[in-house]
């Protein structure tokens, strides 16, 4: 089984917002911020591992420059990923998600012969949950959204996607497209062998030339949206604290001001 | 499909409680947008057992479009897609909404890619600009930042946040055109079946998206074993259950009730967090409820920012309390 899994390399989400500056229309991360495989891709690539553990294969990951993003690549390498690639081009810059989804789409096709091709529900830094289906629509391969649970039976995917009630157990054939939800698996830690093994390995770097990519497709000349304006929305702190003595005093003093608020 | 691109789709969920409100809010929008841009507003529902045209042109629907097929009967999205695209090909609208549910959180992008437009997903503000285009509002990084984007291809393809907008009132008597679209769906294209559905939210009692009060809980609880206190308060209250994705990745309780921008969007009156720290993507899920009510141990927890109230305590001392004390202002105990 072969297995592509896509991963963005972000600026760390937890951080608090005073860590980013707005420069244009663009989000800067502060200097010393750490940068991590985006939420949701490193269960990807533990997806893929455990399904190459138990039928063969082999896991290629794969990451959209720049070129810090070769360290999101160690990592996957470190975690048990067999190659990692990394698609940087200058004609790649401020590509939206069509063209990120362009991009990607060309190196798996380049890549060849993909059973299954995994990444993550959303990108941690633009939450906007779209590089899957445009790599689905592009190579024109079935896609589900967002699955908790994968196994492979033989003949077909038994993916469970997850709706607003429960989850949809769906069969897919391959190749096909799945986006991993963060219940899918919990990632492991690399070993130390893993990191050393991935400290050594060479991660190629396919360029729009090498993917026969059309510039005008991707990067800023790709683009179909475009941003205007970023801001920080503003939180009004008016928190009203309710102290006492014990917590049945607490509970009552709060119980007197929901009902005085008509919320009870 | 630049040339002259009109007019305003929302493409409606119908498998929504009685107390939803996701059909009004999408038509709400619909509406607007037709009248700022005084173009039509088409509803599209997939499927037969689809919801009336009568409460659709009630909300804003100048038309409704019943695409009928047997595959479109559950949400499958190789078939809504094969359904869709002739449909809005022909169509050639400005304009594709619908909520930003898990329907459309694949239905949306995948649309946009197979129709080679752009699209902006899980929108929490919009506004038309000079040119008849959008000017749409996403949160980004968790809710620490917004954008204001724009999308330059049509149609544009927009998935809206529930509860982020005002529904639409319904007005008695208003009608429309209704219309029907047998697609031919080529089952080779259909490359994915839903086997079952697998329900693991309560069926009986408020659902967590429709209620009016809601106890949520997070890890401060320290562990499943105390997950009782918080039915146990929401009981009382009559209010729905909710938790962190904290909680719902730990196993404690099923993914349904996760709250947040990867779980669900509600509005309640009121929202008790408890152990909740906070968490940007926690409150999104959050963002338009009313009063929030946050209990945590730890006095600088980020919950405390976004409270009107706050208690700052071991949710194990203080839930029994206030199950009590609520027993007893409202007469149950």
């Amino acid at each position: 089984m072969n297995i592509v899994v896509c991963i963005k390399y972000v600026p760390d989400w937890e951080a608090p917002a005073s860590q980013f500056r707005i420069e244009d229309t663009r989000l800067v991360p502060a200097p010393g911020i750490a940068y991590r495989i985006s939420d949701t891709d490193d269960e990807a690539i533990e997806a893929a591992l455990r399904l190459k553990e138990q039928h063969g294969g082999r896991v290629t990951a794969i990451s959209l420059g720049p070129a810090a993003a070769r360290d999101g690549l160690k990592h996957a390498l470190a975690m048990g990923c067999d190659q990692a690639i990394l698609l940087d081009d200058p004609a790649f810059e401020d590509s939206d998600a069509a063209g990120t989804a362009a991009v990607l789409a060309a190196a798996i096709r380049k890549l060849g012969d993909v059973d299954l091709v995994l990444t993550g529900r959303q990108a941690a830094d633009w939450d906007q949950g779209q590089v899957h289906a445009g790599i689905a629509e592009l190579l024109g391969l079935p896609a589900v959204i967002p699955a908790r649970h994968i196994e492979w039976n033989g003949s077909e995917f038994i993916v469970h996607r997850i709706y607003e009630e429960g989850y949809e157990e769906i069969a897919v054939k391959p190749p096909c497209v799945v986006a991993c939800s963060n219940e899918i698996a919990e990632p492991r830690y690399p070993t130390l062998r893993g990191i050393m093994a991935a400290s050594r390995a060479q991660i190629p770097v396919w360029t729009a030339a090498d993917l026969g990519v059309d510039p005008g497709q991707v990067g800023r000349a790709g683009r179909r949206t475009r941003v205007l304006r970023l801001y920080a929305p503003q939180v009004e702190a008016k928190c009203e604290f309710i102290e006492g003595e014990t917590p049945e005093e607490i509970a009552a003093k709060l119980v007197q001001r929901l009902r005085e608020e008509k919320l009870l | 499909m630049t040339a002259e691109a009109r007019g305003i789709v929302a493409i409606v969920e119908p498998a929504e409680g009685p107390a939803g409100t996701l059909t009004a809010e999408l038509l709400g929008v619909a509406r607007r947008l037709g009248n700022d841009l005084n173009q039509p507003v088409t509803a599209v529902v997939l499927g037969e057992a689809a919801a009336e045209a009568g409460p659709l042109w009630e909300l804003g629907a100048d038309r409704v479009i019943r695409v009928v097929h047997p595959l479109l009967n559950q949400f499958n999205l190789d078939a809504a897609l094969a359904a869709l695209e002739p449909l809005l090909r022909q169509e050639n609208p400005n304009v594709v909404l619908m909520a930003h549910t898990f329907q459309g959180r694949a239905l949306g992008p995948a649309l946009a890619f197979r129709l080679g437009t752009g699209v902006a997903t899980d929108c929490v503000d919009l506004r038309p600009d000079a040119g008849g285009g959008l000017v749409l509002t996403r949160s980004i990084l968790g809710g620490n930042f917004r954008a204001e984007v724009v999308i330059d291809t049509r149609p544009q393809v927009v998935t809206l946040r529930p509860k982020a907008f005002p529904p639409a009132e319904p007005s008695t008597g208003r009608t429309g055109a209704e219309e029907e679209f047998r697609p031919e769906l080529d089952p080779a294209r259909i490359r994915q079946e839903v086997r079952r559905r697998v329900q693991e939210a309560a069926a009986e009692g408020v659902r967590l998206e429709d209620a009016r009060i809601v106890v949520a809980g997070g890890r401060g609880l320290g562990g499943p074993e105390n997950w009782h206190l918080i039915e146990e308060l929401a009981s009382a209250l009559g209010a729905a259950v909710g938790a962190s994705r904290a909680v719902t990745d730990a196993g404690w309780v099923p993914t349904s009730l996760q709250v947040g921008l990867t779980g669900k969007t509600i509005s309640p009156d009121l929202y008790i967090a408890v152990g909740i720290s906070g968490a940007v993507q926690h409150m999104a899920g959050v963002s338009s409820a009313k009063t929030i009510v946050a209990i945590n141990k730890d006095p600088d927890a980020t919950i405390f920012k976004y409270a009107r109230f706050g208690v700052v305590g071991d949710a194990k001392e203080i839930l029994p309390a206030l199950t009590r004390e609520v027993k007893k202002a409202l007469g149950k105990a």
